[in-house]
């Protein structure tokens, strides 16, 4: 099924709902969203993308395939609590920056661990909506 | 150094995510396996030392105090099955370069093998109930995958039966913890412990519906009598290697949170003790009659597993008795029968495996003059099955010989019955496939050999199928010329287990402090 409007409309929803699931994903860190809402709403962008034209371009467009960015979340987000191991504390300890960052805030490992979230729920959910869209 | 509890569940969560990078190539994906299963085996083996020479280790995660925060702890019991479970996953590991396909490879094996084995670890390491809930789902997630992966009907049969029941067993567990948490207001084993000692005098009936729940919760994971039926109609239809993992470890994560819940967060509840005794001698002696109607491998070893749980629960049920000395030889005994089991156990389904790989088929009735024509497979067979049956000098034969013992000093004489009884049979169904797969001439039509999955048998291949049973069948004959050294670390447990407050104490050390902070801020007490 290909629509000129889905189509049309999804590249510039695409751009908005990239953007919005990043803003969510940082403004998890005190306020209502996080890794997990972040990356079930890009999920839904690539997923709209793959309706709109075919789920081989949403994989293209994705560039790696979803099995290497649960791994990749998966490591970031064992790795974000070892930087308190390393620091002698017990794991996952939230370690901060001591100063802040312009846009972002306060930086800690807490980020990279909703970071990880974010990347393990986009792959999974990619991997189970493109399999299906591609049946 | 408190972060060495971590460290046995976070090696196979990492090995996980690192298989799931290098998806692509099955090779990477093997030695990752082979290589996280080692070092998961290393950090095991130096948490039960840890424990073993310092007391329990306890590590608040992201040092958030207890009760509030996630509790990590490692008392002997735990370490022991951490142990364990690092090396039945590094046996299951070299066993599976060998007997997993492809096909299996590139849906995923290795990274969810990896997961169950981090389920597993965070389910004996974890002090929270709450977690405890979600080790077993993230065991029971990965299970569910392995068990259909390849998806051939028989297997997705047994699937859909495994998880249904599964799941009824995680909402009865999950039932059990929102009315625990509704009554004590907290989920933290060891402050459990503290408060429902106050909460069982004024409300007996809710702690006792709580205790059923969870009965029922972890007998049906467990496979006691009468909530078995999904394990013997599950666990014969996924590959070997599979199937060889599940059965050494998945029901003994039952077993575990059962003494668990019943030696620490329980108050003694002589009612619920005598009811596992009862469904532990039930459970031994049904299991072991239904393996005799069975005529394929992996079944009867499946039943046998379901007879063999029935022991380690009686070790539990013991603690009915009012002779202290039988309740720590009953404990005792159990934690030692454990550890015998998931060894043979998990050598019995990979010998299986082996039998496939040969002969193509796990029917008894196909199969035969495996003596003649594979003596060394028929040698390494003969070790754990007479083990399981409780023959001297295997390990086996002092794991029943303790229990027994503890059961009559219990003077609990028709459980002890039943186990001899069961022990019997047991050696009876093991001469059973003795006979009909070793012994016997090979039927005149063979069955092709090997399945065309399977490849050639190369030396290498060979020495992979064969390592880890060797390794295993040489631990049960140490284990039985030496059972000394592990009766003393299962004497230590029991001692540990039954003595809570060493426990208690080691978690709630600095709670104090924390509860008053918590009450400061919050402005009225809790």
């Amino acid at each position: 099924m290909k629509s000129l409007i889905l189509q049309t409309a999804s590249r510039y929803l695409m751009v908005l709902l990239v953007i919005f699931s990043v803003f969510i994903l940082l403004r998890g860190h005190n306020e209502p969203g996080g890794g997990f809402v972040g990356g079930l709403l890009i999920a839904g962008a690539f997923a709209l993308y793959g309706l709109a034209y075919t789920p081989k371009t949403a994989r293209r467009l994705l560039r790696l395939d979803p099995r290497t960015i649960i791994g990749v979340g998966l490591v970031t987000a064992a790795g974000s609590g070892l930087a308190a191991v390393w620091h002698g504390q017990p794991f996952l300890t939230g370690q901060w920056l001591p100063y802040r960052i312009p846009f972002l805030g306060k930086l800690g490992t807490v980020f990279f661990f909703d970071l990880g979230v974010y990347l393990v729920v986009l792959g999974t959910t990619l991997l189970v909506l493109l399999t299906l869209e591609e049946e | 150094m408190k972060n060495l509890l971590i460290s046995p569940i976070l090696i196979p969560l990492i090995t996980a995510g690192l298989s799931l990078v290098a998806w692509k190539s099955s090779r990477v994906q093997r030695i990752f396996g082979l290589l996280g299963a080692g070092a998961l085996m290393v950090a095991a083996v130096v948490l039960f030392m840890s424990v073993y020479t310092n007391g329990i280790q306890v590590l608040q995660v992201g040092n958030w105090p207890s009760p509030f925060g996630i509790t990590l702890v490692a008392d002997l019991l735990s370490s022991v099955m951490v142990v364990l479970t690092a090396l039945v996953g590094l046996a299951v590991a070299v066993y599976s370069i060998a007997a997993v396909d492809e096909q299996q490879i590139s849906f995923g094996y290795f990274p969810f093998f990896q997961v169950l084995l981090t389920g597993v670890c965070g389910a004996f390491l974890t002090g929270d109930l709450f977690n405890l809930y979600v080790w077993f789902e993230v065991m029971l997630m990965a299970s569910f995958v392995l068990m259909v992966l390849g998806g051939e009907p028989p297997q997705v049969e047994g699937g859909i039966k495994y998880v249904t029941l599964n799941l009824l067993s995680s909402i009865t567990f999950l039932v059990a913890v929102g009315i625990l948490y509704a009554v004590a207001h907290t989920l933290n084993m060891a402050d459990l412990s503290l408060k429902l000692t106050k909460i069982a005098q004024t409300h007996p009936t809710l702690i006792l519906t709580v205790a059923a729940f969870f009965i029922i919760g972890f007998g049906i994971k467990a496979g006691i009598f009468p909530l078995y039926f999904w394990l013997p109609a599950s666990y014969h239809t996924p590959p070997a290697a599979t199937s060889a993992l599940f059965a050494g470890l998945l029901t003994k994560v039952g077993v575990y949170a059962l003494i668990r819940v019943f030696t620490l967060v329980f108050p003694r509840m002589p009612h619920s003790f005598s009811l596992l005794l009862t469904l532990a001698g039930l459970t031994m002696v049904i299991g072991v009659l239904g393996a005799f109607a069975q005529f394929e491998m992996r079944r009867i070893l499946s039943f046998h597993i379901i007879s063999q749980i029935g022991y380690m629960i009686m070790g539990l049920g013991l603690l009915a008795s009012n002779n202290p000395a039988a309740r720590v030889l009953g404990i005792a005994a159990a934690v030692f029968y454990i550890a015998h089991h998931i060894i043979v156990k998990t050598n019995l389904f990979l010998i299986s495996g082996t039998v496939k790989v040969l002969r193509g088929t796990y029917q008894l009735k196909s199969l035969g003059g495996l003596a003649a024509s594979s003596p060394w497979l028929a040698i390494l067979f003969l070790i754990p099955a007479l083990s399981l049956a409780g023959i001297p000098p295997l390990s086996g034969f002092w794991a029943k010989f303790a229990m027994i013992k503890a059961g009559l000093q219990a003077e609990q004489y028709l459980v002890v019955t039943a186990a001899l009884v069961a022990g019997l049979l047991t050696l009876m169904s093991m001469i059973k496939i003795w006979d009909e797969a070793f012994w016997k001439p090979a039927p005149e039509v063979l069955p092709k050999e090997g399945s065309p999955s399977s490849g050639p048998l190369t030396p290498r291949r060979l020495f992979l199928l064969l390592g880890p049973i060797i390794l295993l069948a040489g631990l049960t004959v140490v284990i039985g010329l030496q059972p000394q050294p592990l009766f003393t670390v299962a004497e230590r447990a029991a001692a540990q287990l039954l003595d809570s407050g060493e426990y208690i104490q080691a978690v709630l050390s600095n709670s104090q402090a924390a509860i008053q902070e918590f009450d400061a801020v919050r402005g009225v007490p809790l």
